[in-house]
């Protein structure tokens, strides 16, 4: 029944079936089953899928911009990135003074450094509430100034994707810099809880778990609905002929750019989701590999799909754990020519073969 | 009885005057009996104030092994064979020590470390020996070893020296010789009881660009624990002060000299690393991501090269040049007829896929060279700084490699102009389907562009090995930075390149003292991308049609 609210995008409604189910029996059973039964997921593997989801909504940020909008960002780590060091941030307050140094006010890196006070930028983050504020927000001003300014000059294709890639570099190198404030090389990490109950514990993995999903569900509604409207379509003509659109009379350059920024807040949010399960977030995040790394599942699974992406994102994935354990030299050169042969030979990614398989099928 | 005491006087006289004679001959006996060779065995007598002795000897020899064997008494290389008790002058080489006869220079062979004793000396015999050689030195044919010499006397002077250095000025010709002899002049001036020698010294040392000589003059100026001035007579403060201003404003010269030298070099591995990226973006339109991967190629070819010859570095590395532009040539030429022949007109695919490419080339190196830096040797003729001054001094390999990219960006600019691939390269990069219609094989040229720019990324390596790791990252850190110079430098124009990386470079150093390395860095990419929303096809953008595909 809820199928038929799809109509012919069958495959979203299956994607969106799998993922309500996933969110929900996944944290059940680790809450409920307890080691040994065969229905009973381990912490290990609630935080992995918990990962796979944050991955999926980051993946489903750039189908936006890309599979509708036409504009391959190389940058869309340094949002993920950003919405993950605000979450760092306000998960660092909460350590309070059980840090190693004990000071109540500073986190250790800057009793380290020997810093006297909190930078102004950190006030604030004690509060959760405007924690996630800024997990939105501060994304969204990046994606604003950086948008504003390349699209109203008419950047577009590859010059666009290098000054992306561009501006993720420069913060992977400023981020780097201890004199950030940001935890330099080692970024910020030794969490402990998250609006008061501990991040070690199952129930707090379960809830993370639940709410990425649930996250990624709302958002891939979302996106859909957008898609579908006026500015969505308006938004897939840019990609198919962007001189003729603007010829048209439509501002082009405004359509791209509110795209642009409501991506980046969904990339923000998948980093915010991130960063507690993993328990981490340091520059790396922010290099040039990892944002063409969200290239490569959004391709895999099929770029303007959305569901695609959520499943190209969730296989390569799946994929790195399985290989990094079993032959982490294998890894990079599956990785290159999944790269490789995607771009030749599937332009549409998995869903493309599926569909093209189910054509066949029908035809015969 | 007269006559008795004038014979006995007499007598007494003679006696006397044998004696005396005697008394010569027998000093005679000493001053020229003991031979070279006792002399220099001399010096393995325990004793220092004996050793000092021998020391002074040895100096008065005409042999030219004397320099020899003081220097090597001074490094510490000089040893006495426990067997035989033969003096030789001793260099270790893996575990053995390979043994020079000191008399007369002559090879031995290779002995063990317990085969042979040091012979030590203290301080201040060491300080003697220095002047000594520094002495002997004064008189050598040699100018770049008299210039040594004044400049280790210098540094304690003694009035014996300054003498003899006063005689040594006359007949100086070389140029850098005199400079430093006036040096030690001014500075023995300023020490003088007379004002006007001092303020003459003063006047001198304005000249000359030393830091001895900033020093004493800020010696000078200072005050003492009262705020008084160790310096009383204000004349001479005056005048010091105006010279420390006069030399500072060329010290301030000096600095920017360098920093422009340190630009031009950054800047030129940066138009080395993107001017390949430049050829081929401009002439296909397609982003090779795995160009920093040519690079890298390239730099494990110059390390593969000095493998094979491992007793020729200098030659392996010119070697490895043409070698590193087939390897990566071939390894392009490949990668265009492989993929990107399939992904024409898609730039943004073309990105990925060749971004797979650098992926897998990445970890095939690290299988097979190891995940570690590997590294590659400097030749000889390319370590070391050109010293031009106490303040100013460019490196060997960062000039090399200025000059070597400058050789490269000629001879590119040839090939594009003057032969038969240019002028089809020009054609196509201008419009391609009309070169096409004029019979060019775009085809054949998409292909051998992509191994030309692929080619002198591979150079480009070479050069980067001498300054830099060699590993599996080595492109990767370039790539981004060559994106920018090509970017910035506008699409498809090669002086474009140039100038880009250049000014990137010197804009680069220039911020640096000012905000730190990486500040500066990304100060620079802020930059960029600011300047690319005013200006979307860069400094220097191509005209024509071609602009608007």
């Amino acid at each position: 029944m809820l199928l038929k609210y799809f109509g012919n995008d069958k495959e979203s409604g299956v994607v969106l079936l799998v993922l309500a189910a996933v969110t929900l029996i996944i944290p059940v059973c680790n809450l409920i089953f307890s080691a040994g039964s065969i229905f009973y997921f381990s912490a290990y593997t609630v935080s992995l899928i918990g990962k796979y989801l944050t991955f999926a909504l980051l993946a489903l940020s750039l189908d936006l911009v890309w599979g509708y909008c036409g504009i391959l960002v190389l940058g869309q780590g340094a949002f993920f990135a950003l919405g993950g060091y605000a979450m760092g941030m306000y998960l660092m307050r909460q350590i309070g003074d059980r840090g190693v140094y004990g000071n109540p006010d500073l986190p250790d890196f800057m009793v380290f450094l020997d810093w006297k006070e909190l930078p102004w930028y950190w006030s604030g983050f004690e509060s959760f509430p405007f924690a996630m504020l800024m997990v939105m927000v501060v994304p969204a001003i990046l994606a604003f100034v950086f948008g504003w300014l390349t699209f109203r000059s008419r950047v577009t294709g590859v010059y666009l994707s290098i000054i992306s890639q561009a501006m993720t570099y420069a913060l992977l190198l400023a981020f780097f810099r201890n004199e950030m404030g940001f935890g330099g090389n080692n970024g910020l990490t030794d969490f402990k809880d998250i609006v008061g109950f501990s991040l070690q514990s199952d129930t707090v993995r379960a809830i993370l778990l639940m709410s990425s999903g649930l996250i990624l569900i709302a958002a891939f509604i979302l996106c859909r609905w957008l898609v579908k409207t006026r500015l969505g379509r308006v938004v897939t003509a840019v990609r198919d002929h962007e001189s003729r659109v603007r010829f048209l009379g439509y501002r082009v350059e405004m359509f791209k750019l509110w795209i642009f920024v409501f991506s980046a807040i969904l990339a923000g949010l998948a980093g915010a989701l991130y960063v507690p399960q993993v328990g981490i977030i340091n520059p790396s995040e922010f290099s040039p590999l990892i944002s063409l790394e969200i290239v490569v599942w959004v391709a895999v699974g099929g770029r303007g799909t959305l569901y695609g992406a959520i499943i190209g994102a969730i296989v390569v994935n799946y994929g790195k754990t399985v290989l990094t354990g079993l032959l982490p030299e294998v890894w990079l050169f599956t990785l290159g020519a999944v790269f490789i042969l995607v771009t030749i030979y599937m332009p549409d990614g998995l869903v493309g073969l599926w569909k093209r398989k189910i054509g066949g099928l029908n035809h015969e | 009885m007269k006559y008795l005491m004038t014979y006995l006087v007499r007598f007494f006289f003679v006696i006397l005057m044998m004696f005396s004679f005697v008394g010569i001959t027998v000093a005679q006996e000493e001053d020229v009996e003991p031979s070279f060779s006792a002399t220099v065995s001399g010096l393995k007598i325990r004793s220092l104030s004996q050793k000092g002795k021998a020391i002074e000897q040895l100096v008065l020899f005409e042999n030219p092994q004397k320099i020899v064997i003081l220097q090597a008494l001074l490094d510490g290389h000089l040893f006495e064979v426990r067997e035989g008790g033969r003096v030789v002058i001793a260099e270790s080489k893996d575990e053995k020590n390979s043994i020079v006869d000191a008399e007369n220079g002559k090879h031995i062979g290779l002995v063990d470390s317990s085969a042979i004793k040091k012979i030590k000396i203290n301080n201040r015999l060491r300080s003697r020996v220095r002047s000594l050689i520094a002495n002997l030195q004064l008189n050598s044919a040699d100018a770049e070893l008299r210039l040594q010499a004044v400049k280790t006397l210098s540094k304690s002077i003694k009035q014996e020296d300054l003498q003899r250095l006063r005689v040594l000025v006359d007949s100086e010709k070389d140029s850098d010789v005199l400079e430093a002899l006036e040096l030690v002049f001014a500075l023995d001036d300023m020490d003088n009881s007379d004002k006007t020698i001092r303020l003459k010294g003063i006047e001198a040392l304005k000249q000359k660009t030393s830091l001895t000589a900033v020093n004493k003059l800020q010696a000078l100026l200072e005050k003492d624990s009262e705020d008084q001035f160790i310096e009383p007579d204000a004349e001479i403060r005056k005048h010091a002060n105006s010279a420390l201003v006069k030399i500072q404003s060329r010290l301030n010269t000096y600095e920017v000299a360098q920093t422009v030298f340190f630009g031009l070099s950054l800047g030129a591995v940066l138009v080395l690393a993107a001017i390949g990226l430049a050829i081929t973006f401009g002439v296909m339109g397609v982003i090779n991501m795995a160009h920093g991967e040519m690079m890298m190629l390239g730099a494990y070819t110059t390390y593969v090269m000095q493998l094979i010859m491992p007793n020729h570095i200098g030659l392996s590395v010119i070697l490895a040049i043409p070698a590193a532009f087939m390897v990566s040539g071939i390894v392009g030429i490949g990668i265009e007829r492989g993929i990107i022949r399939h992904l024409y007109g898609r730039p943004l695919e073309t990105l990925l896929a060749t971004f797979g490419v650098s992926l897998v080339l990445q970890q095939a190196v690290r299988s097979i060279f190891s995940p570690l830096n590997r590294s590659v040797i400097t030749p000889e003729f390319m370590s070391g700084s050109w010293q031009i001054n106490e303040f100013l001094s460019l490196t060997w390999n960062r000039l090399y490699i200025l000059v070597f990219c400058l050789l490269v960006f000629a001879l590119l600019l040839q090939i594009l102009k003057r032969t038969k691939l240019g002028l089809e390269v020009r054609a196509v990069s201008q419009n391609r389907n009309m070169a096409k219609a004029m019979g060019i094989p775009t085809d054949r040229v998409d292909a051998m562009t992509f191994g030309l720019g692929s080619g002198v990324a591979g150079v480009a390596g070479v050069a980067l090995s001498q300054i830099t790791n060699v590993g599996p990252n080595l492109g990767q850190a370039y790539i981004v930075d060559s994106f920018m110079v090509v970017v910035f430098g506008g699409v498809g124009n090669l002086w474009g390149t140039l100038v880009a990386g250049f000014s990137l470079g010197i804009a680069n150093k220039v911020l640096e003292p000012y905000a730190g390395a990486v500040l500066a860095k990304i100060l620079v990419l802020v930059f960029i991308i600011l300047f690319i929303q005013k200006r979307p096809r860069g400094l220097f953008p191509q005209k024509g049609r071609a602009a608007e595909s």
